[in-house]
């Protein structure tokens, strides 16, 4: 099996349910939380929540994204295995890559899962749940990758988590923007632009993170 | 450009440098800013609102022109371990967050009689308050990265990623919603009456000249907080018994 393989098996053994790191379902209960805070405060009223639910729920997914992040890289570099994967001339752009597709699968399913009876609960009309899936489904890639820049960049800080939020949330606009933008229109162009910005971010974060890593090294 | 890696050629650029540019930076934009206030007409449609562009466009111009600061800087650090890029950048952060915010306000305060609200979702607002967000992210970042000691190419490389990101957040609140009006100045030309237009690139003038004097006060004073931290170490370490 190659390097990779084994690498992305050991991140999804930490990451996904009932894993090593054991936070998985913990974005998924705060998006389902939000999904039932949001009524409590705007009232129940069907036809309102029917037209603003699809955007909540966007924003739902974007804070949930953040929830992991404090365990997602930090915990490896303090136990030295990014050291230990250069001395074996693993790079850290190949152990950064396995990371992010493990860190999408472990929440972004998921939350796509979740989304069905989170949109029941804000009745959601059946076309705006399934543009809401696609979004969804478009949108998670690029979260994960930011998610994984910040994480790199807040590995070496001790109170750097915290930070975490503040740094996501601009960067994610376009997402939210897109994705959300996707449940008002007839076409597919909402969930395509945000697949297209998913994909510069998945392209940017393993070397970003990776840089980050490097830089924290001296 | 290496010529100024070592800081003490730098500093004493910067020591020439740093009271030509504050004192061209406050006659010009003082300047324009009387001529904009008391000279310049009213516009026919705007009225006497018109006259905020003059601190307005420049404050927009030096938010964005900050951040391309932290890029341009960054982008030296993280390829050249330029070793003062990390002191511009950091220098840049926190007068470019300033002149955004400013650009917020007086937009906000222009925005109440004109379009008859403080506050609209329109793209090109939309965007200077995410870059604002960016600002105070960059600076909560490199202030937490200097508390404990750990590298400085850590900012550099949330600079740059926002230099990425920027154009892309930008065109997409643009493509969400807009009511700006559209770019007045354009490569092709000006649609601003000379009238207008004048004080305000001497204002523009100014306020860059304005911003390079604090950028370079703040990479001297950060340089001097080293220079006695490190004479503060070495005293101590000479007065500790054999």
């Amino acid at each position: 099996m190659s390097a990779f393989a084994i690498l992305l098996r050991r991140d999804l053994a930490i990451l996904l349910p009932g894993g090593a790191r054991g936070s998985a379902f913990l974005p998924l209960i705060f998006f389902l939380l939000v999904a039932v805070l949001f009524p409590f405060a705007v009232g129940p009223e069907p036809s309102l929540l029917a037209r603003t639910g699809g955007g909540v729920l966007w924003v739902a997914a974007l804070l949930a994204s953040i929830l992991p992040l404090d365990r997602l890289v930090a915990a490896d570099r303090d136990a030295g295995v990014f050291d230990q994967l250069r001395l074996r001339g693993i790079s850290e752009e190949v152990a950064m890559t396995a990371r992010l597709i493990a860190h999408w699968l472990s929440f972004g399913p998921l939350i796509l899962i979740a989304t069905l009876p989170a949109s029941a609960l804000l009745s959601l009309s059946g076309p705006t749940f399934w543009r809401l899936l696609a979004s969804l489904l478009a949108g998670t890639p690029g979260l994960a990758a930011i998610g994984l820049m910040i994480a790199a960049l807040l590995a070496s800080l001790r109170g750097g988590t915290a930070l975490a939020g503040l740094m996501l949330a601009p960067l994610a606009v376009p997402l939210v923007i897109f994705g959300a933008g996707h449940l008002a229109r007839v076409d597919m162009s909402g969930a395509l632009f945000a697949g297209a910005f998913s994909l510069v971010l998945c392209a940017i974060a393993p070397f970003a993170a990776a840089a980050a890593i490097r830089a924290a090294r001296d | 450009m290496h010529g100024f890696a070592n800081p003490r050629r730098f500093l004493g650029l910067a020591k020439r440098l740093t009271p030509i540019l504050l004192v061209v930076g406050l006659l010009a934009s003082t300047g324009a800013i009387v001529w904009g206030l008391v000279m310049v007409p009213p516009d026919r449609l705007m009225g006497e609102t018109v006259r905020i562009i003059f601190i307005h466009v420049p404050t927009a111009w030096l938010g964005m022109a900050g951040w391309m600061t932290i890029a341009g800087s960054s982008l030296a650090l993280l390829v050249w371990r330029h070793p003062l890029a990390a002191l511009a950048a950091r220098a840049a952060a926190i007068p470019g967050a300033v002149f955004t915010a400013i650009c917020l306000a007086t937009g906000s305060i222009w925005g109440r009689p004109t379009w008859g609200t403080w506050w609209v979702w329109d793209g090109r607002l939309t965007s200077m308050l995410i870059l604002l967000f960016l600002y105070l992210a960059y600076i909560a970042l490199s202030q937490a990265v200097d508390r404990e000691g750990a590298s400085s190419r850590l900012p550099a490389i949330f600079g740059l990623v926002g230099a990425v990101n920027i154009p892309i957040i930008n065109r997409s609140v643009v493509w969400w919603n807009s009511l700006h009006q559209p770019p007045s100045i354009t490569t092709g030309g000006s649609s601003i009456d000379g009238v207008f237009l004048w004080p305000m690139l001497i204002a523009m003038l100014g306020f860059t000249c304005l911003f390079a004097a604090t950028v370079l006060m703040n990479m001297r004073a950060l340089l001097a907080q080293a220079q006695a931290e490190a004479r503060l170490r070495r005293r101590a370490m000479e007065a500790e018994p054999a």
